[in-house]
């Protein structure tokens, strides 16, 4: 077994461990590199079909190509796709930064999917090389009843045993892939021949490392135009991946206070 | 040494090439943890651009000194308390290995964060500060380590400046911590004398520990192994779920040691069904030729439809685990309230999960004194030896056998409260696995509790001989039986004469005897009769054995007559024979009854008449939710 087969192992683990012992769950399709690995080991774990629902939340703001993306693969990986819309901003916490702000919407519109369907798990492909405050996260993370997350007040998790029991009213975030770093996302990707958005790619030397919505997400300065080159790009550059998540700089503590109030 | 980071070539991420370890530092609370961390990154160059002079420039903000630690305690609750609260991890290279570093908090009260950290790691760095030494906290995290299985331990003397760089100091505290460490069994990789903040040891060896001739902390880890996935092992697949999506019914699982192959014959466990396997299926290409290996998550299917469920054990033929109801376990504890004898658990051992009794609890002690004495219970962040006694038998290992399948975790309200390691598993008395299919009846409860208005129970009366038991369990299965009811009683002597003939009157035949009689009790009331038991049963410890096997049907009447009254009324002479020397082993005359301390209810047969008695346990039955209101309503219509 090299590394990739035993983070695709570990990954398949969480997800049987998800499906087994929630009620009803479903996976978040940002339609960026991270979510689609995950889809692909829902796949393998559960042999070709995944068996819930993959939950898009639309801040209507994407990319074009990523809607593309979506509604080719969601057919051809048949999915059950649910697109969820995102409150206007207006709705949204005035005193958060504006790309905060414009983040915390997405967060206001997984709350509004959660009350209607009354997920009692939520699967995230947050990883723990992102941020500092995702390195945080435990595998089965507990929300609150207001979908908040108690930094303080987490639950041990050993030895691949998951806190799996949220309160009456109140749901698990599930992160398969919290132990993956960005280059396994890649070398996965590339291995396992997974689609991606050609935005990903440097094209007049700049391409996405992350994406996001287009207002606040910026290219970053690259000519890797294939996964071989990226993850060559990976192995020197010492830029953080969410440099381009304007959400992430506005002030030391934007990021946290967005997670603590149950944004990703 | 210099550890910059230098791009490898070939392009070879993620160890391909190079192994990668996980790594926990852990500690007592201050004494430099977080500064280690924020200093190897920063000798290993593994800091982003631009981080550390943001750090300096919040530092400057906020009016204090840039410490190395503010590389880490990244979240800004930290930063206002000055403690590092969670597990983080990070990732940097040394000459040949990539690290990831998961940071683990000290403070007491954050234990279960440091379990958390310290559970995912291949190796350690214990981390004492020179001037304080060893505490409380240091031994704690030293006994857990072992009780997590980690057994690379590096040990860190931190903050050297303090005391002048002692060489002295530094040896009185490997001393200490050394011979702490191998009372535990486990042997310290190094011990390197060390300031975190000015870098002395970490990459480099320096003058002022000239001294000092073993590896940096950076060459000690370079020395670490990544964890092997145990294919020397016997076969263990635990089974997570059975899928059935489409014609085929997958059994889904990983494998935690050993290796498969289609044609393999194997046997589930604990039933001790044996199948052969007929494929090994995959996405996108299925089925997948070839041995599968322990680490890889998998499906099979068998050659013939068995009853399987979530937590069975897949394993072979000639090397299954033990079958078991009882098992004993090292464990570490992380709730509030104390572990005590007699509390109700739930157990997880892998997927399987069992509800479980603490029969016995032995060594509970403060893995962070020097000198503990011994509890009864088990505090929060202690440890302990328990036996417990399980609801439903489980296939397990000893941890000594198989690291993997001899451990467990305690769940208390939803939560995990604790976990530890299997020591030892009284094994069943099945010594050839059989091929048993249990045949499941064609009706559902529900449509027997409708046409018996009452749902199915385990009335168990104890008492002293002749205290009424048999007198009661007669009127009581009269009563029921004449509102449409389905009675059933089992009487302990009747039982003897047939089934249970085979037994005497020792403990373990006794014990045998009440297992038994529970047993089938239990299989009546999951069929929706209520079985009325009716047996002296005087050992508190079998009886509470006889409600694990019924659980919630179980209904413990003591028919507590006092012993002058029963010895006196002596129907069947047994009294008279004992007194005389001619009966051995009888209950009665001697303390020998151990009166129970929780029944449903208790009863004086001789305050009141067998009319009353009856109406009493009618009442039980109705309130605790075992006899329907509407029976009663239903005859006054008719």
């Amino acid at each position: 077994m090299d590394h990739l087969d035993q983070l695709e192992a570990q990954s398949i683990y969480i997800f049987r461990e998800a499906f087994a012992r929630l009620k009803k769950i479903a996976l978040l399709w940002s339609l960026g590199k991270d979510s689609n690995v995950m889809i692909w080991l829902a796949r393998k774990a559960f042999f070709g079909k995944m068996p819930f629902p993959a939950l898009h939340v639309d801040t209507g703001k994407k990319f074009p190509e990523m809607y593309r993306f979506r509604d080719h693969y969601g057919k051809e990986w048949d999915l059950d796709l649910r697109v969820e819309p995102c409150p206007p901003i207006d709705a949204v916490d005035p005193t958060l930064p504006p790309a905060a702000r414009s983040a915390a919407r997405k967060t206001e519109g997984l709350k509004m999917a959660l009350a209607k369907y009354g997920f009692d798990g939520l699967i995230a492909g947050i990883r723990r090389d992102e941020e500092a405050t995702r390195a945080k996260e435990r595998v089965f993370s507990p929300r609150g009843l207001e979908g908040n997350w108690d930094v303080r007040d987490q639950p041990p998790e050993f030895w691949d045993h998951f806190n799996a029991s949220p309160p009456q009213g109140a749901h698990l975030r599930i992160h398969p892939i919290l132990h993956w770093t960005e280059a396994d996302i890649w070398a996965y990707t590339k291995r396992e021949n997974i689609p991606i958005i050609p935005l990903y790619l440097s094209q007049n030397g700049k391409r996405y490392r992350s994406l996001g919505d287009q207002d606040i997400t910026n290219p970053v300065n690259s000519t890797a135009s294939n996964i071989d080159e990226i993850l060559i790009e990976l192995e020197q550059t010492k830029v953080p991946e969410r440099a381009g998540r304007a959400l992430d700089h506005e002030t030391e503590d934007a990021f946290e206070r967005l997670r603590v109030a149950g944004y990703l | 040494m210099n550890m910059i980071v230098t791009p490898t070539s070939p392009a070879t991420p993620n160890g391909t090439t190079r192994p990668q370890v996980r790594i926990v530092i852990v500690g007592h609370v201050d004494h430099g943890k977080s500064t280690l961390v924020g200093r190897l990154l920063h000798e290993t160059g593994s800091l982003p651009d631009g981080k550390l002079e943001m750090l300096k420039a919040v530092s400057a903000r906020r009016g204090m000194p840039f410490e190395w630690s503010f590389l880490l305690d990244a979240l800004q609750t930290e930063r206002d308390q000055g403690i590092t609260i969670d597990t983080t991890q990070i990732r940097f290279r040394t000459n040949s290995r990539d690290i990831v570093l998961i940071d683990a908090p000290g403070h007491a009260e954050f234990l279960r964060n440091m379990i958390t950290g310290a559970s995912q790691a291949d190796g350690a760095v214990l981390i004492i500060d020179a001037l304080e030494g060893v505490r409380d906290q240091t031994r704690r995290h030293g006994y857990l380590l072992h009780l997590l299985g980690v057994k690379q331990v590096a040990i860190v003397v931190n903050k050297m400046d303090r005391v002048d760089f002692s060489a002295d100091r530094f040896k009185a505290i490997s001393d200490e911590i050394s011979a702490h460490l191998n009372g535990l069994g486990v042997k310290p990789t190094a011990v390197i004398p060390i300031s975190a903040r000015d870098g002395d040891g970490v990459a480099e060896h320096t003058d002022r520990i000239g001294w000092y001739k073993g590896p940096t902390v950076v060459e000690a880890l370079d020395q670490l192994e990544p964890a092997r996935p145990l294919e020397a092992l016997a076969l263990r697949l635990p089974v997570q779920a059975i899928y059935k999506f489409d014609d085929r019914r997958i059994v889904a699982g990983r494998i935690e040691s050993g290796s498969l192959v289609a044609g393999d014959e194997i046997v589930i466990m604990p039933a001790g069904k044996i199948a052969r396997i007929k494929t090994v299926e995959s996405w996108p290409v299925t089925p997948v030729a070839g041995r599968q290996g322990a680490g890889r998550s998998v499906g099979i299917t068998l050659d013939r439809e068995l009853f399987i469920e979530r937590g069975d054990i897949v394993a072979h033929t000639s090397s299954a685990p033990r079958e078991t109801r009882r098992l004993r376990a090292r464990i570490f504890w992380l709730h509030d309230k104390p572990l005590a004898k007699g509390d109700q658990l739930l157990v997880r051992c892998g997927p399987k999960e069992s509800r479980a009794t603490v029969v016995a609890i032995e060594k509970a002690v403060d893995p962070g004194e020097l000198s503990s004495s011994e509890n009864k219970a088990i505090g929060r962040n202690h440890v302990g030896e328990i036996d417990i006694s399980l609801s439903n038998p489980i296939a397990t290992d000893p941890y000594t056998e198989n690291p993997r399948t001899g451990r467990l975790v305690i769940e208390v309200a939803g939560r995990i409260a604790g976990g530890g390691l299997v020591l030892s598993v009284d094994a069943g008395q099945r010594a050839v696995p059989v091929d048993i299919v249990p045949v499941e009846s064609a009706l559902r409860p529900d449509e027997r509790s409708a046409r018996y208005q009452h749902n199915g129970a385990v009335v168990w009366l104890t008492g002293l001989p002749a205290s009424g038991k048999s007198t009661l369990a007669k009127a009581l299965e009269r009563r029921l039986f004449t509102n449409g009811g389905s009675p059933i009683l089992l009487d302990g002597d009747t039982l003897r004469a047939g089934l249970n003939s085979d037994l005497g009157f020792s403990a373990a035949d006794r014990s045998e005897n009440i297992r038994r009689l529970a047993e089938v009790a239990t299989h009546l009331a999951r069929n929706g009769h209520i079985a009325i038991v009716a047996a002296v049963s005087p050992a508190r410890e079998d009886r509470a054995t006889a409600r694990r096997i019924a659980d919630t049907a179980f209904r413990e009447i003591h028919v507590a007559t006092p012993a002058d009254v029963c010895e006196g009324r002596d129907p069947k002479g047994h009294y008279k024979k004992a007194r005389a020397g001619a009966l051995a082993s009888f209950t009665g005359i001697g303390n020998d009854y151990e009166a129970p301390q929780a029944a449903e209810l208790v009863i004086d047969t001789s305050t009141r008449t067998i009319a009353e008695a009856a109406d009493e346990i009618e009442q039980m039955l109705k309130t605790s939710g075992v006899l329907f209101d509407e029976a009663v309503d239903l005859a006054a219509n008719i």
